[in-house]
Order: structure tokens, then C-alpha cells, then sequence
């Protein structure tokens, strides 16, 4: 490397910087193209060595088949699985940022003896990770399986989701909820009226975070799940890359249509989601 | 005039509330404040109720159910009663001649895993976020760009990387390396040969997972003060050594963090495994992990206590892992 004066921004520096990062960029990128362009393109030409990239017979004819093929109660309706998943997400995402923030609410801006020991039971359950309570609860729920319920209730109650409340709720000043406790708010009001909306962005990077995990869950529908008119749309990637002979260019549209709701998300609230992500690791 | 205590004082929160100015108070001062205050026990019960019983239903007892189950012979839709197994579960998962051996390549295999993603997958996030801390135009769109596989389903990264890999001459990879190397390299099956079923799953979860990484080192990074790199300047420091100096110093903790984080998430492996596994051809024995063994046991073989027995196991490295992360990081890294 040159061992001249550092950060003093040459052009040809400048130059190599991009030349660098759009190499590495162009690389990573690469998967996501394939996964576009394929999905317009007719499947016997998806599989078909680097001719793949090129965009050559471009139609949304595989959307279209992808729509019509999955249409009976024998397959499960491609819209049924969209909406399946929506509405568990929407279940978890908001019934989580309620329970989870009032609780933290509770345990940190209200005094009462034993919240240190539930905080720490919160602690505590937040190093059990999903992967190693998933057989258990499938035992306990067999008579449970295929239903909404059970996809979606495991969920709410989020041990790091309060704890990322928890931390956020500390840091405002308690001068703010003496004056609504003084002009006689109740901790009810007081958390409803005055700290909710203060603290969008702790909701926000928590419901993005949830939406995230909750939209490509898998493992809890593998064991749960095998009832099409219940199952979400990761779960039936799965199945329906597996038919034979597989349609390449129907299973990349699938696959397109399965992340286009999370890529939307991603592209308005992006600054939310890098946040929440930095935030809770340089904080953790 | 007693004043609501602060529930926790933040560091640099005022200790008292400014005196209230409103001369005149707008209504009477209601008594029964104090009152209100002495039952805050009740309403910070009640409002962290919900999210503690759906934890203790949902984690806390399941838990114990797991450690309970695998010293049961538990098996789903058998019509004899559970008996009492001790720890023969555990016994035939580590010695048992025809149990075992799946279940050890599984912790193999997660080993693997762990030893070849923590490093490489730790240095790429490094390196990317290292690139991306400038102030270049556009840079955005790059942390973007490097962002983005994150929010991909893992099902369907499986599914693309399985369309790369495919074993025929047509696959993306093989027709690539058989475009550079002249026709010497033909068709090779990446996901069906047990020497690189375990790279081909270590390499497309690195494409998927390298850009959270990268954000949690970014934001460590920006907490290196500017004036540190100005300074180094001025003495003449090459490149190298402001990284080796400066930076690498500055994020030491968030860096034991990543790889820490990084170990745990290696042995979580399941989705991208299963999805290959199930459609994708690859070779089951080299790729299983042991949440993959727990899930074809309980959910395949029907064997709740062997797959209980499996999750407890895991459990154990887990929680090793993510307590070696706490003493290792010291929270409040100095800024």
C-alpha cells in the first residue's frame, strides 16, 4: 500500500475507491440479478449457463403461470399463502410492539419491588434462542398444528424486543413524566400519551426487526404446517421448489414475489432497519 | 410535596425535576397523588404481564419441558406410554453405534461451519464496512447494495444459490469456471458432493449474512473519533498502520462481538439446509447440522425424546457461546 500521506483524497484515490466497491458490489449483486432476469425469462432458458444474465425474451408470463398454477385447494392458492403470511406478520409485528413495550415500560419507569428479578428473568430467556424450545412446543401443541394461532402466538411476547424497549425507555429523562404525573396522568396515560409517541424510533427499528424475522420464518412452519390452506409463503418456496420437473422460471418469480414485500419495506424504512441492527449490537 | 422518585436516573439526567413554575395550578391538587404512587407495583405488574406470560409459556416452560422430554422415551403417535429413559438419550447420541453417527457428523459439520464463517465472514464484514466508511458520493447506494441479501429469505437464497451451483454444465458456476479455464473444468456437483456440500452452504450463508455484520462494524467504526486519523496524519502514518493503530483498537469490542454473534448464528443453521436437502440435491449426510437432526428426528422419525435430547445438547453450546460473548465484551466500549 502506499505509505504516503493517508486521507488526503487524491483523485486516483477517489477513483480506485469506486473501481473497488463496484467490483465487490457487481459480485454480490450478481444472485439478485439472476433471480430478476430469470424470473422474466422462460424457463428453459433460465438454467442455461451464463446466457442466464441475459436478458433476452423478457415477459411476465412466469408471474402469470405462477398465479395460475398454484389455483386449487389441492396446491393452495398463490394469494391465500401472500395473505397467510401478511396477516401473521401483522399480528406479531403489532401485538408484539404492545406487549412488549409496555412491559418494558413497566419495568423501567415504574418502581415496584421484584421488577429487577423479572427484568432478569427477561435477560435470562433472551438466551434461549427459538431453535432450542421448537421441538418441545411442537410436542406441546400437536393438537395445534395447521392453525393461525399457533404460527402466530409463539411470537408476540419478545424477550429482546423488551429489552431493546427497556434501553430506549431508560434513556428519557424522568423530568418528562413527573410533569404529566403532576398534572395527574396516571403511568397508563403517561406511557401511552407521552412516551409512545416519543419513542418512534424504538418502535420502528423493533417492528422492522420483527417483520424481518417474522417474514422469512421457517423453522416453526416445517414442523407445524402441512395443511396449504394455513401454510405462509417461505414454507411453500420450499415446497414448490422441490416439484419435478422443477419450472426455473416460475420458482424465481415465486421467489421474486416472496421477497418483493420485505424489499418495499426495506427501501422506505432502510435507515430504520441498518439503525436497529447497529444499535442493538453496539449497545448489546 | 413528594416528588415522584425517578425510576432510574439516567447518567447525566437532572436528580430533580425542575421546581414546578405554574403559579397558580389550573384545578385543586388532587391528594390522592401519593396514593397513585404506592401503587405503581400494581400497574407495572399489570402492564408487564402480557409479555412475561407469553415468555414464560412460549420460552420459559418449553425449556423445561426439553430437558424433561429427553429423559423420557418420548415418541409422537405411539401407542405406548413414555418410560422413564435417565440418560440413555444422551448416551446413545454420543456412543450408540447406529444413533450416533448422524448426530456427531451434525455437531461436525456446525463446527465446521462456525470454524470457517466466524473468521472469513468477520474480515469480509471488516473490510466491506472499512471500504464503506467514506465520504464518497453514492456510498449509500453501496451500503445498500451490500445490505440488501439480509433481508432475503433464507428459503429463497437456497433457491437461488441452488440454481448457481445446479450440478449440470448449464449451472451458472460450472459454465463460468468452464468459460476460464478453457474447457478443462466441465460440470461439477457442488451441493451432491460430500467435499463441497458444506462449502457451497457456508459460502451462499456468508453472501446472505455478511452485510449485518458489516453494519454493526460500520457503526463501531464511526465512534472512532476523526481527530485520532488527523492526528496519525500529521505524524506520518502510513495506512497500515492507522488500521493497526487506530482502528482495529477502537473497534476491538464490537469486533469479539460480531465473531461472537457470528458463532452463535453457526450453530442456529437450519433453513438453507433443509430447503437444499428437501429440493436441491445436496448431500444430506454433509450438510446436516443439529437443528436439522432435531427436526427430521421429533418431525420424521416421530422420536421426541431423541430430538429433546439433541436440542439440549445445543442449547449447551449455544449458551456457552453467547456467555464467553458476555465476559468477552465489556458493555460501554470507551468512546
Amino acid at each position: 500500500m502506499s505509505t504516503h500521506t493517508g486521507l488526503t483524497r487524491t483523485p486516483l484515490r477517489r477513483v480506485l475507491d469506486y473501481a473497488v466497491l463496484g467490483v465487490l458490489a457487481f459480485i454480490f449483486v450478481l444472485p439478485v440479478l439472476y433471480l430478476l432476469i430469470g424470473s422474466l425469462k422462460p424457463s428453459d432458458e433460465v438454467l442455461n449457463g451464463l446466457s442466464g444474465f441475459l436478458p433476452t425474451h423478457l415477459s411476465f408470463d412466469n408471474y402469470s403461470n405462477v398465479l395460475s398454477s398454484l389455483n386449487s385447494d389441492s396446491t393452495g392458492y398463490f394469494w391465500r399463502f401472500m395473505g397467510i403470511s401478511l396477516l401473521l406478520a401483522f399480528v406479531v409485528v403489532t401485538g408484539g410492539l404492545f406487549v412488549n413495550s409496555m412491559a418494558a415500560y413497566g419495568l423501567s419507569r415504574l418502581k415496584w419491588r421484584g421488577r429487577n428479578a423479572v427484568f432478569t428473568l427477561i435477560l435470562l430467556l433472551m438466551l434461549v434462542p427459538f431453535e432450542s424450545v421448537a421441538v418441545p412446543l411442537f410436542y406441546m401443541f400437536n393438537d395445534q398444528r395447521n392453525t393461525l394461532f399457533i404460527q402466530a402466538i409463539p411470537f408476540i411476547a419478545n424477550a429482546f424486543s423488551v429489552y431493546q424497549f427497556h434501553t430506549f425507555f431508560r434513556s428519557i429523562p424522568p423530568s418528562i413524566e413527573e410533569a404529566a404525573r403532576i398534572d395527574g396522568a396516571g403511568p397508563w396515560r403517561t406511557f401511552f400519551a407521552i412516551i409512545v409517541p416519543m419513542s418512534k424510533p424504538a418502535f420502528a427499528s423493533v417492528a422492522i426487526l420483527t417483520f424481518l424475522t417474522q417474514w422469512g420464518s421457517f423453522l416453526w412452519p416445517v414442523l407445524m404446517v402441512s395443511d396449504p390452506s394455513v401454510r405462509p409463503l417461505p414454507l411453500e418456496m420450499s415446497v414448490f421448489q422441490a416439484q419435478l420437473p422443477p419450472d426455473w422460471g416460475q420458482i424465481l418469480a415465486f421467489g421474486v414475489l416472496l421477497v418483493l414485500p420485505v424489499l418495499i419495506v426495506f427501501a422506505f424504512f432502510q435507515r430504520w432497519f441498518v439503525q436497529g441492527v447497529a444499535s442493538s449490537a453496539v449497545k448489546g | 410535596m413528594t416528588s415522584v422518585e425517578p425510576a432510574h436516573a439516567a447518567p447525566h439526567a437532572r436528580e430533580k425535576a425542575p421546581p414546578v413554575t405554574a403559579a397558580k395550578p389550573a384545578r385543586p391538587v388532587r391528594p390522592a397523588r401519593s396514593v397513585r404512587k404506592n401503587r405503581d407495583w400494581l400497574h407495572g405488574l399489570l402492564m408487564s404481564t402480557p409479555a412475561v406470560a407469553g415468555l414464560i409459556a412460549f420460552v420459559g416452560i418449553p425449556f423445561g419441558y426439553a430437558v424433561v422430554l429427553s429423559f423420557y422415551n418420548v415418541r409422537l403417535g405411539s401407542p405406548l406410554a413414555p418410560t422413564f429413559f435417565g440418560l440413555e438419550q444422551y448416551r446413545r447420541l454420543f456412543t450408540d453405534p447406529d444413533l450416533s453417527g448422524p448426530f456427531l457428523r451434525a455437531l461436525l459439520n456446525n463446527l465446521t461451519f462456525a470454524v470457517v464463517v466466524v473468521p472469513v465472514q468477520t474480515a469480509l464484514a471488516l473490510g466491506l464496512a472499512i471500504l464503506l466508511n467514506r465520504k464518497l458520493k453514492a456510498i449509500g447506494l453501496f451500503r445498500s447494495l451490500f445490505f440488501m441479501p439480509v433481508v432475503f429469505p433464507m428459503a429463497l437464497v437456497a433457491v437461488i444459490w441452488r440454481l448457481i451451483l445446479a450440478r449440470s454444465d448449464q449451472g451458472m458456476l460450472n459454465s463460468a469456471l468452464h468459460a476460464v479455464s478453457f474447457g478443462n473444468w466441465g460440470a461439477f456437483d457442488w451441493l451432491g458432493d460430500s467435499a463441497t456440500a458444506m462449502a457451497s452452504i457456508i459460502v451462499l450463508s456468508i453472501w446472505q449474512g455478511v452485510g449485518f455484520q458489516m453494519v454493526i462494524l460500520l457503526a463501531g467504526l464511526q465512534q472512532i473519533p476523526g481527530e485520532l486519523y488527523e492526528a496519525a496524519d500529521l505524524d506520518r502514518a502510513s495506512r497500515w498502520q492507522q488500521f493497526r493503530h487506530i482502528t482495529l483498537p477502537g473497534i476491538r469490542g464490537t469486533l469479539v462481538f460480531v465473531a461472537m454473534l457470528t458463532s452463535v448464528l453457526s450453530f442456529r443453521v437450519f433453513d438453507q439446509v433443509y430447503v437444499l436437502v428437501k429440493g436441491g440435491g445436496l448431500n444430506e449426510d454433509a450438510g446436516r447440522t443439529v437443528m436439522y437432526q432435531a427436526v427430521t428426528t421429533a418431525f420424521d422419525q416421530n422420536n421426541v425424546g431423541q430430538a429433546a435430547a439433541i436440542t439440549v445438547v445445543f442449547f449447551l453450546i449455544v449458551v456457552a457461546l453467547t456467555l464467553i460473548q458476555r465476559r468477552v465484551v465489556r458493555p460501554d466500549n470507551e468512546d
